[in-house]
């Protein structure tokens, strides 16, 4: 017997498989167009401008597009002596070419980054060079300045050609290329973003532990209370979420400051002395206290939703058979909060990691993150390719983490409500 | 060796969750060594709080309950040595069969060698050897329930509690699993304290039954003692089918007494709850204690008019109108002599005045 005779047929003649298959296909485009407004709107506001980020981090062109005529002359050159007289003439002209456009004084600039002394060369060669005569540029050049016939300084341009770099990303972990090319780090006294990276992650971990420790019972409690006091308990742990993140950041000035609410308190009570008001804000201890109050919701509600599933009967089982409260909170129930932890963990860390405002409002100089920095280096500096550069080894660092995660508790176990 | 017939004692227990209402009301309950003893009831009649109260998750209002002779009240339950089954089962999901069931021994400190022994008997008790390494959620319902019972049975502890076991198993497998519980039962002579909703479930498998309601005992008694002579109206309508009527006593002598019927009629009773004439009183009869057609000796017959004729399968259930009630339920095993038994027909019903028990007015 064929196969032909097997198809199951429709009333009107077309095999059922393919007219199964017609529907299917209809119902898919149905649900893609569904999803493409908001597939649209994260590649529009997401995925674009991280990659917007990444280029304009590694992006290095400047110099490549200036100078395109001694590139290709140098592509031959070994780096080691002193570059042939093709290499100079295409360099004069390249040169020339700039001063026309009035373009000469930022590759000046540049290059005097990559090596020192470069920029006032530079200058005196675009004053005497319109006396040049034709050919014989080599010699010519080495004559405006005695720093045009060593042969680091054509070191450093070569060392510009490639059109990105990787200079930012060091810069972001205190290192830098030196005049050999070899990554090195800055001296001990200037690693300031190192301390920044540290003492973020250092926030991050205590603030997520802080979190943890004071979410875990009140979500217990929110999850075993009976329903009326529970849902007043709900609104109080919710309430941060229904005030603005700055309000609430003013109101923690207001509390921690030295002539501030708590320290009133602590004089009135007797714990420290008028004259010696311990400094809660502009230091570490703002930060700690301010971002651990708004991240909360975050651990209660991953805990709570996982805590609610958990039938009473387990631990009441666990007793029953013989196991002490404790054992029985540490050997059932806590195994089985575990993704509410996780999740709830991995969310606090990853907002505390990237935290702005409230550091910036409190945090003072020895409570800044590696996130004021980045937008120190945006609104300040305007060095955008070194704020896209510590903005993408922030992403990097979360992803690490996210990827830590997965491999200790797995990502699956995870549970947000 | 003698028996301790008050291995597990209630003496004058009380318990208020609010202060106002008393959920149980003055308890005594004796329960034997070895004994299965079924907690019957509706639910809100306090059968569950009397087993939360034996398992130490409740603690009685007044009143103290003993177990092999010693109070239990002040000790916390994982030191009580009592085993329990969950209504939902409340096996350990992040652990395996096997460390679900070693659970109990491991923290009580056994070794290794004899945690492994007595998990692997406890297991082929409930025909489950394959099954230690499957975490719980791979089972099937029956499967879990009789984890349950494993675990709960797996520290030989003296008495095992059971809260409404068999709740969420199909028909079927509650009825399979039944039997299995009570052959475990008889075969290792543990102390069974078991609490259903179910009557037939408390019938098949219990020693004694003490029905609940309004958080007293209202009968304590073997299942056949229960069905066959319940000692008041709730007990009687509560189990088991129930035809009754409503009266007042006109006549009454040591075993007999006669009820007038509110339609004017009187029948003759099994005195069991009234004393004395004028009393109101419900008439209980046993559906299947009536019969079509009475032999000449019984003294109660009557005429009725059949209402609705409803076929079981080996038998019929006629509903009746007889003395002014309508809901007179008879029962009619499936034979080809009775085919007279069709709607609007008269017929002649008769039964002994001995299974007519005249019981409380409620």
């Amino acid at each position: 017997m064929s196969s032909e005779t097997q198809k199951i047929l429709t009333t009107d003649g077309i095999p059922l498989e393919v007219s199964l298959k017609k529907a299917e296909k209809k119902n898919k485009i149905k649900a893609f167009l569904l999803v493409c407004p908001l597939l649209l709107f994260i590649i529009i506001t997401y995925i674009f401008p991280i990659g917007e980020m990444f280029s304009r981090s590694i992006d290095d062109r400047m110099v490549t597009n200036m100078l395109p005529k001694t590139f290709k002359a140098m592509e031959s050159w070994d780096g080691k002596e002193l570059p042939s007289e093709e290499v100079f003439a295409s360099f004069l002209a390249d040169y020339r070419a700039l001063a026309e456009k009035k373009e000469h004084g930022k590759l000046g600039q540049r290059l005097n980054k990559e090596k020192n002394g470069f920029n006032t060369i530079l200058k005196k060669l675009w004053r005497k060079m319109k006396k040049f005569e034709e050919g014989n540029a080599k010699e010519q050049i080495m004559a405006v300045h005695k720093r045009f016939s060593d042969v680091k300084y054509w070191q450093a341009i070569k060392r510009t050609a490639p059109p990105y770099t990787m200079a930012k990303y060091l810069k972001g972990m205190d290192m830098y290329f030196n005049e050999d090319g070899k990554v090195v780090q800055v001296e001990e006294d200037r690693r300031i973003h190192r301390i920044l990276w540290l003492r973020t992650l250092e926030v991050a971990f205590f603030v997520t532990l802080f979190c943890f420790l004071m979410g875990y019972p009140i979500a217990h409690l929110l999850a075993t209370l009976p329903m009326k006091y529970s849902n007043l308990l709900m609104i109080c742990v919710l309430l941060p979420f229904w005030t603005s993140l700055l309000v609430r950041t003013a109101s923690w000035m207001i509390l921690l400051q030295q002539q501030g609410i708590v320290n009133d308190f602590f004089v009135w009570i007797g714990l420290v002395a008028d004259d010696n008001r311990p400094e809660m804000m502009y230091n570490k201890t703002g930060t700690y206290v301010a971002m651990t109050q708004i991240l909360l919701p975050f651990m209660v509600l991953p805990l709570y939703s996982v805590m609610k599933t958990i039938s009473p009967s387990l631990m009441r089982a666990g007793k029953s058979l013989g196991g002490t409260p404790f054992i029985a909170f540490w050997k059932i129930y806590f195994p089985l909060t575990i993704p509410g932890i996780g999740a709830g963990c991995l969310l606090v860390f990853i907002l505390a990691i990237g935290y702005y405002i409230t550091p910036a409002l409190v945090g003072g100089a020895s409570g800044t993150l590696i996130s004021n920095q980045i937008a120190y280096h945006m609104k300040a500096t305007l060095d955008w390719s070194f704020a896209s550069a510590m903005g993408l080894m922030l992403l990097t660092g979360v992803l690490v983490v996210y990827w830590i995660y997965n491999k200790l508790v797995g990502i699956d176990n995870i549970k947000l409500g | 060796m003698a028996k301790n017939n008050e291995f597990v004692k209630f003496d004058k227990v009380d318990k208020s969750y609010d202060g106002k209402v008393l959920v149980v009301k003055d308890l005594n309950l004796d329960i034997a060594e070895g004994e299965f003893i079924t907690m019957l009831g509706p639910s809100g009649s306090g059968k569950t709080t009397c087993l939360m109260m034996l398992a130490g998750f409740e603690t009685p209002t007044n009143g103290e309950i003993y177990l092999d002779g010693n109070p239990i009240s002040n000790i916390p339950p994982h030191k009580r040595g009592i085993g329990m089954v969950f209504q939902n089962y409340a096996l350990f999901p992040h652990m395996t069969v096997y460390e679900n069931l070693a659970f109990p021994l491991k923290v009580r400190k056994f070794s290794k060698d004899e945690i492994d022994k007595k998990v692997e008997k406890a297991l082929s008790m409930v025909s489950l050897s394959d099954f230690g390494s499957r975490m719980p959620a791979q089972l099937s319902g029956g499967q879990q329930q009789r984890v349950a019972v494993a675990r709960a049975l797996v520290f030989d502890p003296a008495v095992v509690l059971m809260d409404e076991p068999l709740g969420a198993l199909d028909k079927n497998l509650r009825e399979s699993m039944q039997y299995e519980i009570k052959h475990i039962h008889e075969s290792i002579g543990v102390t069974v304290v078991y609490v259903t909703h179910d009557q037939s479930e408390a019938l098949t498998m219990s020693n004694r039954i003490a029905v609940f309601n309004d958080g007293k005992v209202q009968q304590l008694s073997s299942p056949d003692k229960l069905y066959e002579e319940p000692v008041n109206s709730f007990v009687a309508e509560f189990i088991g089918e129930n035809n009754t009527f409503q009266g007042e006593v006109t006549d009454i002598s040591k075993d007999r007494c006669k009820i007038k019927l509110d339609s004017g009629k009187e029948i003759l009773a099994n005195p069991i709850r009234v004393k004395s004439k004028g009393e109101k009183s419900i008439v209980s009869l046993r559906p299947e204690r009536a019969i079509i057609d009475p032999e000449e000796k019984m003294d109660n017959k009557f005429q009725g008019k059949i209402e609705e004729v409803i076929y079981h399968g080996d038998h019929t259930r006629v509903r009746l109108n007889l003395l002014g009630n309508k809901e007179f339920i008879l029962k009619v095993p499936n034979s080809s002599a009775r085919m007279d038994i069709k709607l609007g027909n008269e017929i002649k019903i008769g039964w002994n005045s001995f299974d007519a028990r005249a019981l409380d007015p409620k």
